[in-house]
């Protein structure tokens, strides 16, 4: 009947659109690097450390931006990763069922919460109480911006971590009480270890999230390139860049246009690479019991 | 064997129930510092900005002057922008979710398609800007419209509808399609009549769910090319267009005083759009569950 096949074929074309992001994302990025790598060489970008290409004497060394990247993500699950933990290890062992009930959709509203709403509370709240603390802290860091975007990524790490530490059976832990474990010993060493693929696949994923996370760092890290790995000083992350690129009045076409693309491309390979890691550390290293 | 004795025992079980405790203090305190945290947060929000609430800042457009800016461009625009996402995500989302698992469950495209949609969900979403600013803005000649900026945060919230209606389509009961197949029905016949009402409720507390995520996408939009300054309302879909949280990081970033109040006034309205949200989500969700009891 032709009616079913036509919407068969919709439907089949609908998904296949799905993919053809996919293939759209790459291809735009990697059409606009390549013209940008006709002009500038590919080891100066990748292992350059200067950034000026919005300067007359233009330097294109991404690990400028690169650096700023990582500090504010390393800074970022710094603070995630602990209260995350901690935090999902509260809800698995320790809260009674309705105590964890509620809190869990509570924690889950800082995940729900705009970037931007963050990347305010950093710049006009938290600075000041950092600069208030130490006077070497600028206006512009990467410590604020990296707090803040932890807390944002926080219920990442409980809520997947807590997931996991949930699907371990009952049996193990009674296993490790019948042999005499208080109830921080069977958590420690019975459910984190048994849950441990899952807890590691949410921290690659935390991660990922805070690499590609803009505004926060866009507001509160600073505009200003600099290859360091002090979280006092203004730095620029690779998110950061391409908005203030967008933001000014670049021509389409130009070679500073066309580094967003580069550094576009780059900042997708990274968070690409991380998505599939934590989907392979699942699939791979996942405790299988029943 | 080692052989201890009963004081080393005694001494041993109390240590451990000390650091138990402090374990367990240590959770708690966890716990503690996230959710205060976002009691901070939103307390500060509300003392900086509910003050600056009244119609005026609702009706009124962008200013140089603090005390008479307003978010109506910004509001009316994301309404817009957020409107063609959803009807967009809803279509595109539903229509692969009905293909993945009623058409082609168990197929290796299937199978494929699903990796590609985990992997889109985890793409930052500066890149569907840009992507965005490529594909509708310059080749597809859009311009920074409205419609534009919508298809552009439809391919961002894409992943989260196609997984929540993957899920809901899933929880209809095989037996239900059984029976219409039992009765004669075209598959979809079935996938209309049966698979789509019961999987309704699932579907828009997805939809929902995307809406406000792209609701609150400010970079997405920055990168396409929407605009920070715009003194009027889109009036067609090709218009340009600025939304609530461009509007927002354009007075953050504003050192002159006044504009900072303004933003966290923006931010209490646009919060509380959210929150409307996520209730009728919850609500949803709710009627859904009691349904299957019943």
């Amino acid at each position: 009947m032709l009616p079913e096949r036509a919407i068969a074929a919709l439907l089949f074309f609908c998904s296949f659109l799905s993919i053809l992001i996919t293939v759209g994302i790459v291809a735009v990025l990697l059409f606009e690097a390549i013209t940008f790598f006709g002009e500038v060489s590919f080891i100066d970008f990748i292992t350059g450390t200067r950034w000026t290409p919005l300067f007359s004497s233009k330097q294109f060394g991404v690990l400028a931006l690169v650096a700023g990247t990582t500090l504010t993500a390393v800074l970022a699950m710094v603070v995630a990763l602990p209260l995350g933990l901690f935090s999902a290890i509260y809800l698995s062992e320790y809260a009674p069922d309705p105590v964890r009930r509620t809190i869990k959709p509570i924690l889950e509203i800082l995940a729900g919460i705009p970037t931007v709403v963050y990347g305010y509370f950093a710049l006009l709240f938290v600075t000041p109480i950092l600069r208030g603390i130490s006077e070497d802290i600028s206006v512009f860091n990467a410590l604020s911006a990296a707090i803040v975007m932890g807390l944002m990524i926080l219920p990442m790490v409980s809520s997947l971590s807590e997931d996991a530490m949930r699907s371990v059976p009952k049996t193990l832990r009674d296993g490790a009480y019948a042999l005499g474990s208080t109830k921080m010993e069977v958590s420690i060493f019975v459910v984190v270890p048994a849950a441990l693929s899952g807890i590691v696949s949410a921290f690659i994923l935390a991660v990922s999230r805070a690499i590609g996370e803009t505004m926060i760092v866009t507001i509160a890290a600073g505009q200003n390139p600099n290859f360091t790995l002090n979280p006092f000083v203004p730095i620029e992350t690779m998110t950061a860049y391409i908005v203030q690129v967008s933001q000014g009045d670049t021509e389409t076409g130009s070679i500073e246009f066309k580094t967003i693309f580069a550094v576009a491309l780059l900042l997708f390979v990274i968070t690409l690479v991380m998505n599939l890691l934590s989907q392979y550390v699942v699939g791979r290293f996942r405790e299988e019991y029943e | 064997m080692a052989v201890i004795s009963r004081a080393d025992f005694e001494r041993g079980r109390t240590r451990r129930k000390w650091t138990g405790r402090v374990f367990h203090g240590l959770c708690l305190l966890s716990v503690a510092i996230a959710l205060g945290m976002l009691a901070v947060l939103l307390l500060y929000l509300l003392i900086q900005g509910a003050t600056r609430i009244d119609w005026g800042f609702l009706t009124s457009f962008a200013s140089r002057h603090p005390d008479q800016a307003g978010i109506k461009a910004g509001m009316l625009g994301s309404i817009y922008v957020v409107m063609v996402a959803g009807v967009v995500a809803f279509t595109l989302g539903v229509a692969t979710a009905l293909y993945l698992e009623e058409y082609a469950a168990r197929s290796k495209f299937a199978r494929i398609a699903k990796i590609n949609i985990a992997n889109l969900a985890g793409v930052p979403s500066i890149v569907y800007g840009m992507l965005g600013l490529e594909i509708f803005v310059r080749n597809l000649s859009m311009g920074k419209s409205v419609l534009a900026g919508g298809f552009t945060l439809a391919l961002l919230v894409l992943p989260i509808v196609i997984v929540a209606a993957s899920e809901a389509v899933r929880a209809v009961p095989p037996s239900l399609r059984e029976g219409s197949y039992a009765l004669g029905a075209t598959r979809w016949q079935v996938v209309w009549h049966m698979v789509i009402p019961q999987a309704f409720p699932g579907i828009m507390t997805g939809v929902i769910l995307a809406v406000s995520r792209a609701i609150g996408e400010t970079a997405p939009l920055i990168a396409m090319g929407a605009l920070t300054y715009v003194p009027f309302t889109p009036d067609s879909p090709f218009s340009q267009f600025t939304v609530l949280p461009i509007q927002i990081f354009n007075w953050t970033s504003k050192s002159q005083e006044g504009f900072q109040e303004a933003a966290a006034a923006g931010i209490i309205v646009l919060l509380a759009i959210l929150l409307v949200m996520n209730v009728g989500a919850v609500f949803l969700r709710n009627r859904f569950q009691k349904e299957w009891e019943g």
